[in-house]
């Protein structure tokens, strides 16, 4: 009882201006939450066919309900579902030791998971092989495409944004600038422009005739844009490993490409991992751009779904709801992050 | 050659030795690396000129001199259907510095509240700022921005039932009106003579330490008493003849100042989203300088606010300056999602009608980049400088 009375008056009571601040914010919470739960629990209404028949001072999470397999598959075909799912899982079981501390070989784990899970999973979700129907990319939507193009992105703009780091810092002036120049340019504009030259302008730079399918125009944009950053990110961890490492490599005998690739490149991506889960983050967050370019992803499905004249007026609904798996995706990512980067502080300080 | 290095060169012969040489390896690098970039260059702009030929279209920026024929909602300057696509650009980019400039503003002023919120002694207020945090830089921007418009601006009263505060400003579904300034016919000259008489006011002010004794007395009260009495005229001369009051007439407000909900919208989006950001910068700043810091001014007698003022504050700057930068260039590039709101900045008129109405896709696309890179070039040596500025001085 005491230590509660302590706790109150150390943190919330330490000043007559501390206790103001706290009778205000508490104030606040009375004015917001209430309603809030009000809006969102008590009023809510689960079952409901159509707008109708919710109530009229509540959330009518009916209408999250009945196009929740909308949001996270967009249109494709009902049947052939559990091929995502699959998909998913297969996702979680290549993921898990690829982050896990401790598991030998760690690396063998990272590359299966940037190379050969990408192709399983093209397969498994395109189909047209091993008797599996082929479901056309414009039928991917819902969260299942964020997820598509932030890990196909970042699939691809690790081993770009790694060359483009070493390039940036390369002795060769030519390379040196190209590296540069390439990284400013997209750092520079912003990620719907990059989107939207991907989608008008490519085609007029293809040879006549040459079609590339939207998914994979988005795709490339994707990992041109993240490569840049990525580069940026990998770029500050090479400059955190010792000067002492690479000239200890050369003395050894060991060429350029070794150099870097046995010596500084695992230091320094160590270095890195928190912000490379970041560029992730951002990533994740930036795919619902392709919402404007004309693709249908989770934020482009609620929209759509928005405009159902039988279920007008759920913008609160929908919104909240996208928001909430973005967050919980997003937050789970961030928390890895810093538990990588307390790790990290406590081996630098050692 | 020694004898000792021909050894370790090891038997190999002339052209071997060549290729194994780090310096031509380098050259051949480069090489190859140039050869590929003019390759892929003169492919796709052959690409591009055949595509061009064959849809019988041209490349130039002569469309800019053409009349564009559609209309922009949102102006800060005079434009209409029969100006030029040149001017409809003018348009755009003011649009988009405006918003830029506003969120900026915004994003700061909200980051700063809330870095020192996550600094305070008080468990609850802490918490707040950090649960805040936490919500809004793990959902997405361009989400944030449509929930504004559609969740929140559009489902706002009709003028009617507008939520106001006085009579003065009015909160509805066609947006925000507020009172505006009647500015008299001499407005501009007048703000320039104010913006000159405050200008040599301040520079007299700086001058003053530079004299001693009865000199320094006698200039010091010439800056402030110029800044006054420029002040004093440009009130009393009656440049701001008045407010023009909003009225609700009929279904809508006359008069008054209007901010479209577009940019309402836009501005709660970018702001709120960056200032999160910025929060955690100011936060790491302050947290950054270390404790002895704090003590050692302390003990040398100066107040808590004194610490502050001349202590930490100057510290923190330097550090908060480069990833301020960085949140800076990210509202403006942020700028474009207007698009999904209908916000006439650049990238939804110039990306969206008017490349739509002239189907100039190439020329187009690099005025847009080009600018938002200038944009963004000149921002970070602006912010360069003032870094420099803010440097410790060390000798």
């Amino acid at each position: 009882m005491t230590s509660t009375l302590t706790w109150l008056r150390v943190n919330l009571f330490s000043s007559w201006t501390n206790g103001l601040l706290t009778v205000l914010v508490l104030g606040l919470f009375w004015l917001v939450i209430p309603p809030l739960l009000d809006w969102a629990i008590f009023n809510a209404t689960l079952n409901a066919a159509t707008k109708a028949q919710c109530a009229a001072d509540g959330a009518c999470w009916a209408f999250i309900k009945q196009r929740f397999a909308l949001f996270f598959y967009g249109r494709y075909p009902a049947a052939e579902r559990w091929r995502v799912d699959l998909s998913a899982v297969l996702l979680v079981v290549f993921l898990v030791p690829a982050m896990m501390d401790g598991v030998r070989h760690r690396w063998v784990a990272v590359v299966a998971l940037v190379g050969v899970y990408p192709i399983i999973a093209a397969l498994l979700m395109a189909g047209g092989v091993f008797g599996l129907p082929w479901v056309d990319t414009e039928y991917w939507g819902g969260l299942m495409l964020n997820t598509v193009l932030s890990f196909v992105a970042i699939a691809g703009s690790l081993p770009l944004g790694i060359v483009l780091a070493l390039g940036r810092r390369s002795r060769l002036p030519l390379v040196r600038y190209a590296c540069i120049g390439f990284i400013e340019l997209w750092r520079g504009v912003p990620l719907l422009t990059v989107l939207f030259m991907a989608m008008v302008m490519m085609p007029l730079f293809l040879p006549g005739g040459v079609t590339v399918d939207k998914l994979v125009r988005a795709l490339i944009a994707l990992t041109l844009f993240t490569a840049a950053y990525m580069a940026e990110v990998i770029r500050g961890g090479l400059q955190g490993v010792p000067r002492g490492q690479e000239e200890a490599a050369r003395s050894l005998g060991l060429g350029y490409w070794r150099t870097q690739g046995l010596v500084v490149l695992p230091q320094a991506i160590r270095l890195v991992v928190p912000g490379i889960v970041n560029t992730v983050v951002d990533l994740y967050k930036d795919t619902t751009l392709v919402t404007i370019v004309g693709l249908f992803d989770l934020l482009g499905v609620v929209n759509q779904s928005l405009k159902d004249s039988a279920w007008l007026g759920m913008a609160k609904e929908g919104y909240a709801f996208a928001a909430a798996l973005f967050f919980v995706i997003c937050w789970g990512m961030s928390l890895y992050s810093r538990k990588v980067e307390r790790r990290l502080a406590r081996a630098t300080a050692r | 050659m020694t004898g000792a290095e021909e050894r370790i060169a090891g038997g190999r012969t002339g052209l071997l030795r060549l290729l194994s040489d780090e310096r031509v390896q380098g050259w051949a690098w480069q090489l190859v690396l140039a050869i590929a970039i003019v390759a892929a260059v003169t492919f796709f702009a052959h690409n591009a000129a055949e595509n061009l030929s064959r849809r019988g279209g041209s490349f130039g920026l002569g469309f800019l001199w053409q009349i564009a024929g559609f209309d922009i909602p949102f102006k800060l300057f005079d434009y209409g259907p029969t100006n030029l696509y040149g001017r409809a650009l003018l348009v755009a980019f003011a649009n988009t510095i405006l918003i830029s400039i506003l969120a900026i503003a915004g994003a700061t002023f909200l980051g700063f509240l809330l870095g020192v919120m996550r600094l305070s002694t008080n468990w609850l207020v802490r918490n707040l700022a950090f649960s805040i945090t936490e919500l809004i830089r793990n959902t997405p921007q361009l989400l944030q921005i449509i929930f504004w418009y559609v969740a929140v601006m559009q489902t706002l009263p009709s003028p009617r039932q507008s939520l106001k505060a006085g009579e003065a400003i009015f909160l509805n579904i066609r947006g925000v009106y507020m009172p505006a300034v009647v500015w008299a016919d001499w407005a501009v000259p007048a703000s320039a003579g104010l913006l000159a008489t405050l200008v040599a006011g301040a520079a007299l002010w700086r001058v003053r330490t530079r004299f001693a004794g009865p000199a320094r007395a006698t200039i010091a009260p010439i800056g402030p008493a110029l800044a006054v009495a420029g002040a004093f005229a440009f009130f009393a001369s009656g440049t701001i003849a008045g407010l023009d009051y909003p009225e609700l007439q009929g279904f809508n407000f006359r008069g008054g100042l209007r901010i479209t909900p577009e940019l309402v919208a836009l501005w709660l989006g970018l702001s709120i989203y960056s200032a999160v950001f910025i929060g955690e910068i100011v936060r790491g700043a302050v947290e950054g300088i270390s404790w002895g810091q704090t003590e050692a001014a302390r003990s040398l007698g100066l107040s808590r606010a004194q610490t502050l003022r001349l202590v930490i504050i100057p510290q923190a700057l330097r550090i908060i300056i480069p990833p301020m930068t960085s949140q800076y260039l990210n509202i403006i590039k942020s700028s474009s999602l207007g698009a999904a709101v209908a916000y006439p900045e650049l990238f939804q008129i110039f990306g969206g009608t008017v490349l739509n109405q002239s189907g100039r896709a190439i020329e187009v696309m690099g005025i847009l980049m080009a600018i938002f890179l200038v944009i963004n070039l000149a921002t970070s040596a602006l912010m360069n400088w003032y870094n420099r500025h803010v440097a410790i001085k060390e000798r």
